[in-house]
């Protein structure tokens, strides 16, 4: 090959660069699941397991079946009655902001931004 | 060659089908509710088949008059006074409910002769609600809608501050967040309970939805200790269309075709 030198150890360096982000964590601590602090209520709207693994689809229908289809009520499949709202019933339960939604969404690099017009409890603006 | 070809365009066609119908039966899931549970209307929600809003303005004198309705709104709704802080954005404004002079409101009557008590009245203002709202005809993304009542409002996480709604509102119902509202309000919002918005969005009455689904009143009618009606336009037994059977009123604009949600009796 013409300058196999050159060319060889370029390809090297591409690969050693590309795969940087990978040595560097490998064997850097296990992913350690974020220790939140539960709200004192013992029932949430769902299970969860659900909850965990949902919540952010289930706000999103919420939203939409609150404001486009003037459904305000969700029925658990429990059968118990809620007041469609994040702020309202979600937040009321929920009231620490920092020791609850923040440990899993900091630990998992998500930033969502329902706090810009949402208030949180205690005041925050 | 001719048949390979043939049959070559065959499979190709059938891949094709076969992976678009694929694709829209994915999408369509993707759309499937999450949820175990269902959803119905808040139980003491207020019912209409088209609500109206009637303002008694023989009532009101000067814009003071009118100060405690607009109070009222605003400090439901989290509506921040950006002309409040001396901070270079005193040229803004939020508003969802206002007033301005007869001329300004009613601009295509060229009465000049009209009754001073009249022309010189102060007049509310603030989104009439169309029936053929413009504003929701030039929303891309369907921020702003109608509802079957025919409250026209918004879902502030999809607007995205093109701000066409405004240039299509013939009524400058609607306000432009320029700087996060945020920085105008009380600590806490003078409405914990209601959200605010964030800059690069646009706002405007929603004839308080929100309050309609809690069985209250909206802000401004409460607000107006019987000066201002609300009701279903659609039942000739409602306050609204007595108050209009028995009264001369006008509405905004009305030769643009809109047809206005709010009348005022004169
Ligand atoms: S007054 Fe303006 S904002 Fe309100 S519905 Fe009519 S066009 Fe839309
Ligand atoms: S500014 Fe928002 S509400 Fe208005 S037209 Fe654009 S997306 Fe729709
Ligand atoms: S109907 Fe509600 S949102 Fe509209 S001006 Fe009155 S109080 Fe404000």
């Amino acid at each position: 090959m013409y300058n196999s030198k050159a060319v060889i150890a370029g390809i090297v360096a591409f690969l050693v660069i590309c795969t940087s982000p990978f040595w560097a964590n490998f064997g850097s601590g296990d992913y350690k699941k974020p220790e939140v602090v539960l709200p004192k209520k013992p029932e949430c709207i769902e299970s969860a397991e659900f909850m965990r693994a949902e919540h952010m689809q289930l706000l999103n229908e919420w939203r939409d079946q609150a404001l486009r289809h003037d459904n305000r009520q969700y029925v658990s499949s429990t059968g118990k009655k809620w007041e469609i709202s994040l702020q309202n019933t979600c937040m009321k339960c929920h009231n620490d902001y920092e020791q609850f939604c923040d440990k899993c969404h900091v630990t998992n690099n998500v930033d969502p931004y329902c706090w810009t017009c949402h208030i949180l409890p205690k005041g925050s603006k | 060659m001719n048949k390979n070809r043939r049959s070559f365009l065959k499979v190709a066609g059938l891949s094709v089908f076969a992976l678009s119908s694929g694709a829209t039966a994915f999408s369509s899931a993707a759309q499937a509710m999450v949820s175990p549970g269902t959803y119905e209307p808040a139980p003491k929600e207020l019912k209409a088949k088209r609500w109206a809003m009637v303002i008694d303005t023989r009532t009101f004198r000067t814009a003071d008059d009118y100060k405690a309705i607009i109070e009222a709104c605003h400090a439901a709704h989290n509506v921040p006074d950006i002309r409040s802080k001396a901070d270079g954005h005193e040229d803004q404004e939020i508003k969802w409910i206002w007033t301005d002079s007869y001329k300004h409101a009613f601009p295509d009557d060229l009465n000049e002769h009209l009754a001073d008590r009249v022309k010189k009245r102060p007049f509310p203002l603030l989104c009439n609600h169309c029936t053929n709202p413009p504003c929701v005809r030039v929303c891309p993304t369907q921020a702003t809608y109608q509802l079957p009542n025919g409250i026209v409002t918004m879902d502030y996480h999809r607007c995205i501050g093109c701000r066409f709604c405004m240039a299509g509102c013939p009524y400058g119902a609607r306000s432009f967040n320029f700087v996060d509202p945020r920085g105008y309000l009380s600590d806490p919002v003078p409405n914990p309970e209601y959200p605010t918005r964030m800059i690069g969005v646009v706002e405007k009455c929603t004839f308080c939805v929100e309050r309609l689904a809690k069985g209250l009143m909206p802000a401004c009618v409460e607000a107006s200790e019987g000066r201002i009606l609300f009701g279903d336009l659609n039942d000739p037994e409602s306050t609204v269309r007595k108050a209009l059977a028995e009264n001369y009123s006008i509405r905004r604009k009305p030769n643009l075709g809109t047809q206005p949600g709010v009348y005022y009796i004169v």
